[in-house]
């Protein structure tokens, strides 16, 4: 059978986001018990998770999580590795044999900085060093697969319901500002723990619900600058786009909004000319970046969480704040179950971004 | 002696026909004539090109065309196209001239090509309910955000074209078809807010008014090329080739060079207008630099200028290298381009087809990580929505028609517009034929054909889950093909139907 990557698989999920707008922590087992409550969103063949602010000591190095499919494969990443990058700590991911969840590959995790020589002689940017061997790794190194790469933060993910996925990586051994979990049910099997979500690149990672209709356009345009679509998932090419509109080209997640879901034009001639400019000028230069078709993401960074759905709200979200605490999921329960008591609930409009930011 | 058979007959039935005499009044060839003996119409097949204006007026509805049966002993090799074109060239010494695209069965690849739709994982959607949009953007984009001493960003793109939908009316020279023509198209072109294109001839003053919808040419001949020529219009296309006759000029005989159209070529009445093959100022790529940089120059950098190529065997470098150039727009036309006049050889047997020539150029462009330095507008047959959305999923941003166009406004695509004499009014200067198209019915027909295709563009793209054309662009997701071996699907970069 095709392995994700050879073959598009399209899915339907089950996305959940918290928030801490203070910094203060949110255990791991949070994030399960939400996504949880939408068991039936997923179909048992993905389920993973985003925390953010989960390695405290080191925050200032990179953390890679890698699948390995055999010692042949960890062999030649950490080859390459050692030859880019500073090694602080290595270690196996902590895992818990659980009935439920099977086949796992070698799940490696490394702490490393880029290295000085290294770095000064590409004359690249620290964050595009990093991206560019991660992306090198993922297209070059047959059975090595860095599936997270940002700092102060870390991505678990499997195949399996996402509850077992969690109980699996024992997720409540983390605690963090911010968690996204995702729970998958794609259309045919794929048997592969790097297609599950969320798919991840330096430190934005998104987990999706939907299914995009413009995926060749965006994953042509994207590639041409040196991003490789390895998965062929929507989640994939969308963490790219956010990758080069957030980090490469400094655009804010509200711009990069009203780039990927952009207002139709029939809502920009009614708005200010100043606006309209603005708006004219993302969907003229950045047209190929518009997604159409069914979406709603949650694209979680450093110090900040976006929630977004498709111009035409085609799937459901929800996002519910309190003082100190957010929430978006696509289903209410999977809120209630860990807040019942929420000061504000509400359904963001279609290509309406709901970015939060920690506090400072 | 005469060798050539005639290629059609005239069938008249005798009974039905109430001896009005108008098909003798319409037929430029003179095919028709009434016998005043026996007081019957007769006909000189010899000279009937096929082009319906007879049977489509007659009154009674007593004439067909059909072709003639008399035929040649079976030959799988020698058609009768082979066998009578020698005889023509033994009896004139001449080249074989003709017009109109490649008529010949070579494979057409848009009919080779089948769209998706959405089914259960994404919903398709409707559009008489939801927002469907087809506005598209053409010429350079800006990659790399400018941002002034503040840090804020510049909201100011480069030059380029507005197109409600992402089709535009091809060059067709003032000359080589009719003022009534010229003036259907830039009509047509503002009420649907798209472009037309000059072509050759320059722009006759009355059509300045057109200016904002239209696309100035520059060709080899420079014909009508002046300073308030290239302000007039809202980009500038040079013209490097043509997909009908790739490395050959043109010749518009003297005698169509009648007043309006010497004044508009700025050339004297009754000469022969004598565009050379190639571009005598451009012999390599760096000239053709200088003379993009000098039409901006002299346009102050306010107009996107198009350069157009036909598509030959190494199309994808040489767009690359037009591409870096400094041109915003290359349009690309494939071999079964139309033509006024055309060497009968050159027109079927040069070039190849375009939905191979744009799937390479664009895919070599993003390759090249070009190719939002360009816009990329195909032409050379397409045909109907269809076509076009099958383009633009392959790539390009817009398309070029001029047949369809063409045909809209009444071309029963007869193939003889070299002769001068189109009875539809459209490739003629003779100022009885021209009366025939009248503006105000052909800019009508033509504002009619695009808003169909428009709609029928926003019902297959709402089947395919998709509401604006942006995301449609490259999207070969949605493409299929169908009975193409694995050489001909890689270069589509498609998926064989099934897969
Ligand atoms: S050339 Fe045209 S008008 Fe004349 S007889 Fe033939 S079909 Fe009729
Ligand atoms: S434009 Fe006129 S002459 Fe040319 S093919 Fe059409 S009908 Fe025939």
């Amino acid at each position: 059978m095709l392995r994700e990557g050879e073959v598009r698989i399209p899915s339907g999920c089950a996305i959940s986001g918290i928030f801490h707008k203070k910094g203060g922590n949110i255990n791991g087992s949070d994030i399960i018990k939400s996504i949880s409550v939408m068991h039936d969103r997923s179909n048992g063949l993905g389920g993973g998770f985003a925390g953010y602010g989960i390695y405290p000591e080191y925050k200032n190095y990179y953390a890679f999580h890698v699948f390995y499919d055999d010692k042949a494969s960890k062999a030649a990443c950490e080859l390459f590795l050692e030859d880019h990058f500073d090694i602080v700590n290595l270690s196996r991911i902590p895992t818990k044999k659980i009935d439920k969840i099977r086949n796992e590959p070698l799940i490696w995790r490394y702490f490393v900085a880029p290295l000085p020589t290294k770095l000064a002689s590409r004359q690249l940017d620290e964050r595009e060093y990093v991206a560019q061997c991660v992306i090198n790794v993922n297209s070059k190194i047959n059975g090595a697969y860095i599936f997270s790469s940002g700092k102060n933060m870390g991505i678990f993910k499997a195949v399996g319901f996402p509850e077992d996925v969690g109980e699996f990586y024992m997720l409540d051994n983390y605690e963090g500002y911010c968690w996204t979990g995702h729970g998958r049910y794609p259309t045919n099997t794929p048997g592969w723990w790097g297609g599950a979500h969320p798919f991840g690149i330096l430190d934005y990672s998104v987990v999706h619900n939907g299914e995009i209709s413009s995926y060749d356009a965006n994953r042509r345009y994207i590639e041409s600058y040196g991003y490789k679509c390895n998965l062929l998932t929507d989640t994939e090419v969308i963490s790219y786009i956010i990758d080069f509109l957030n980090r490469r080209q400094r655009l804010s997640f509200q711009d990069i909004a009203s780039i990927i879901a952009a207002p139709f034009w029939s809502t920009i001639s009614k708005l200010d000319e100043k606006l309209q400019q603005k708006l004219i000028y993302f969907r003229n230069n950045y047209a190929s970046l518009l997604i159409t078709g069914p979406f709603s993401i949650l694209v979680g960074s450093e110090g900040k969480l976006m929630a977004l759905n498709d111009r035409l709200k085609l799937r459901s979200m929800i996002v519910a704040e309190n003082d100190e605490m957010a929430y978006v999921a696509s289903e209410e329960c999977a809120i209630r179950i860990l807040e019942p008591q929420i000061n504000r609930l509400y359904a963001p409009r279609g290509g309406e971004a709901v970015v939060f930011s920690l506090e400072e | 002696m005469e060798y050539l058979l005639n290629e059609y007959e005239v069938e008249r039935d005798d009974y039905r026909c109430i001896r009005c005499g108008v098909c003798a009044r319409q037929c430029a060839n003179g095919v028709h004539s009434l016998n005043e003996v026996t007081k019957r119409m007769e006909a000189d097949n010899s000279q009937c090109v096929n082009c319906h204006r007879c049977v489509s007026l007659c009154p009674s509805g007593a004439l067909k065309i059909v072709k003639n049966r008399h035929t040649f002993r079976d030959n799988a090799n020698w058609s009768r196209d082979n066998i009578t074109e020698i005889y023509k060239q033994a009896a004139t010494g001449g080249v074989l001239l003709s017009s109109m695209g490649n008529p010949k069965d070579y494979p057409g690849y848009f009919d080779r090509m089948l769209i998706n739709a959405s089914q259960v994982t994404n919903p398709s959607i409707d559009p008489l309910r939801e927002p469907m949009e087809t506005k598209t953007f053409l010429g350079k984009k800006i990659t790399d955000i400018v941002r002034d001493s503040e840090g804020r960003i510049v909201y100011k793109s480069k030059p380029g074209l507005e197109l409600s939908v992402p089709i535009m009316f091809s060059a067709m020279s003032y000359g080589s078809i009719s003022y009534n023509a010229h003036e259907s198209l830039a009509r047509a072109s503002r009420d649907l807010g798209i472009y037309y294109n000059t072509g050759e001839g320059g722009l006759h003053k009355d059509f300045y008014q057109y200016g904002a919808n239209t696309i100035v040419q520059v060709a080899s001949g420079r014909f009508g090329v002046h300073k308030d020529y290239l302000e007039a219009g809202a980009a500038i296309e040079i013209k490097m080739g043509q997909g009908a006759k790739p490395g050959i000029g043109g010749h518009l005989p003297g005698a169509k060079i009648i007043k309006d159209i010497s004044e508009t070529r700025m050339i004297p009445e009754g000469s022969d207008a004598i565009s050379p093959a190639p571009h005598h100022d451009i012999y390599s790529i760096e000239d053709l630099r200088q003379l993009v940089y000098s039409l901006k120059e002299a346009t102050n950098y306010k107009k996107p200028v198009i350069v157009k190529i036909a598509a030959v065997h190494n199309v994808a470098a040489i767009a690359s290298g037009v591409a870096r150039s400094g041109a915003d727009i290359i349009a690309i036309d494939g071999y079964r381009g139309g033509t006024g006049a055309a060497p009968t050889r050159i027109r079927d047997n040069v070039g190849i087809p375009i939905e191979l020539a744009l799937a390479s150029v664009d895919e070599r462009l993003r390759q090249e990580g070009i190719r939002e330095e360009v816009s990329i507008v195909v032409g050379g047959s397409i045909r109907s929505s269809a076509d076009i959305v099958k383009a633009i999923a392959l790539g390009a941003d817009a398309v070029y028609i001029a047949t369809s166009a063409l045909i809209a406004l009444g071309c029963h695509l007869c193939r003889n517009c070299q002769m001068g004499k189109c009875n539809w009014g459209i490739a003629t200067q003779d100022p009885e034929l021209v009366k025939r198209l009248n503006p105000n019915i052909g800019y009508k027909r033509l504002v009619n054909l695009i808003t169909a295709w428009k709609h029928e563009i926003e019902e297959m793209m709402g089947g395919m889950g998709i509401n604006s054309i942006e995301a449609l662009k490259g999207n070969r997701f949605m493409l299929r093909g169908i009975g193409l071996n694995q050489k001909e699907l890689d270069i589509l970069g498609i998926k064989h139907a099934g897969e």
